[in-house]
């Protein structure tokens, strides 16, 4: 229980995905204007994730280890991810269309969002068991929603801030990621993790 | 003849400074971002990425023809996928050292976004020595760019430059700049130089620069990499 404990918080405050590991930077800055978008991405990095890191563990443990394959898991990851993204959206839209509805436009950009294949990879490059890989997967997406939330509050104000010409854009939203990234340092000595 | 040659160095050039596809275009982010706390990893990840972008520019310009519009960008993810473990191979066997330190960055390199918008934009559409200068320029734009990145970073979080020391004396180097939040500050200053000076250019032209850089440019590659 303490180890699931420990990979949740881990996932989520200490090595924040977006914020320490830089993973899904993509998303993280383009669709973090307004706050509901921000949930709808969210939820759908959440789902997707908790789901290929099922998928991508057991294809690896019982298709590609058993017949030394693992050479082969960047490609098959990827096409697993890519697969699984597609039928997610299929099964949505016919049997829970609200869902497919709030969610819809935001799944296919998980295909190419980097922390669902950082996820599936770090899994077996950690030698999580299938319990450990699924609690990894949707506490690393918890995270990045939270750092997406948050954030995307900070641009919300942002708006309204007389900003340098220079700054306009791009470089103030990197820099106040900077400092959004500085408080979730403060996790670092954290369990000691 | 003298054309085509102008259009050849056109596209050469293009990736390098004009489109710039990491200061300008603002694709590719992770990368830039994590594995440019030395100016060595900068250069040995935008080498091995350029090298993927070569293979799979080359190949998806082969058969852009037989290909079906349907089905088009679960085979362009194939063909980088497989350059990409390509790459993770030689790394591993050749230069280890960089193998370790880029990490699960390196895989990572199939959802780069720079590589899928080349294969997209310029390489389902042109022919091949077209497509190869396109992905050396665009490659080198991207190596340039995390090679300022790192290199910033490295002097100002460690005080030394691919290993060389600099600021012994002048000034004790801020740690920050190596930790996680300093990627992101390091990269909204140089964005910001880079739109300074080119406000100060194009000043007499009526184009405000600056706000076209948004990064809606990435998402939008996104948008059209679902499809």
């Amino acid at each position: 229980m303490r180890d699931i404990i420990l990979i949740a918080l881990g996932a989520i405050l200490v090595d924040n995905f977006v914020l320490s590991r830089f993973l899904g930077i993509c998303p993280f800055l383009g669709v973090s204007k307004k706050s509901s978008t921000a949930v709808g991405m969210g939820g759908a990095v959440i789902f997707v994730m908790t789901l290929s890191s099922a998928v991508t563990w057991t294809v690896y443990k019982y298709l590609l280890e058993p017949n030394e394959l693992g050479y082969l898991q960047t490609i098959v990851f990827i096409l697993v991810i890519a697969a699984l993204v597609q039928f997610v959206e299929i099964v949505l839209k016919r049997f829970i269309p609200a869902l497919f509805k709030a969610l819809g436009i935001y799944l296919p950009l998980i295909t190419t969002n980097c922390a669902v294949l950082g996820a599936a990879l770090l899994n077996i490059e950690r030698n999580y068991s299938l319990l450990h890989a699924v609690v990894f997967g949707l506490s690393a997406g918890v995270g990045f929603t939270i750092a997406l939330i948050l954030f995307s509050g900070i641009r919300e104000k942002m708006e309204f801030c007389d900003i340098p010409v220079a700054f306009k854009g791009l470089p103030i939203t990197l820099i106040a990621a900077a400092l959004v990234s500085v408080a979730f340092f403060g996790f670092k000595g954290l369990f000691g993790i | 003849m003298a054309k085509p040659s102008s259009k050849a160095f056109s596209v050469l050039t293009n990736g390098l400074m004009k489109e710039n596809p990491v200061l300008k275009m603002v694709l590719g982010m992770c990368p830039s971002l994590a594995v440019t706390t030395m100016a060595k990893n900068g250069i040995g990840m935008g080498i091995a990425a350029t090298f993927v972008l070569t293979g799979s520019n080359i190949v998806i310009s082969l058969i852009r023809k037989i290909v079906p519009d349907k089905v088009r960008i679960p085979v362009y993810i194939t063909v980088i996928a497989g350059f990409t473990t390509i790459v993770q191979m030689l790394l591993n066997a050749y230069l280890p050292d960089i193998y370790k330190e880029l990490g699960i960055y390196i895989p990572l390199i199939v959802v780069n976004c720079i590589i899928l918008a080349r294969a997209e934009m310029f390489a389902s559409k042109n022919n091949v020595g077209l497509s190869i200068l396109d992905a050396l320029g665009m490659g080198g734009g991207f190596t340039i760019a995390l090679l300022i990145i790192g290199s910033v970073r490295e002097i100002l979080g460690s005080g030394t430059w691919m290993g060389l020391t600099l600021t012994k004396d002048i000034f004790d180097p801020a740690v920050i700049m190596i930790l996680p939040p300093g990627g992101f500050l390091a990269f909204g200053f140089i964005v910001a130089a880079i739109n300074k000076f080119s406000v100060l250019k194009i000043r007499n032209r009526e184009i405000a620069s600056g706000c076209g850089m948004d990064c809606a440019g990435c998402t939008g590659e996104d948008g059209g990499d679902g499809q």
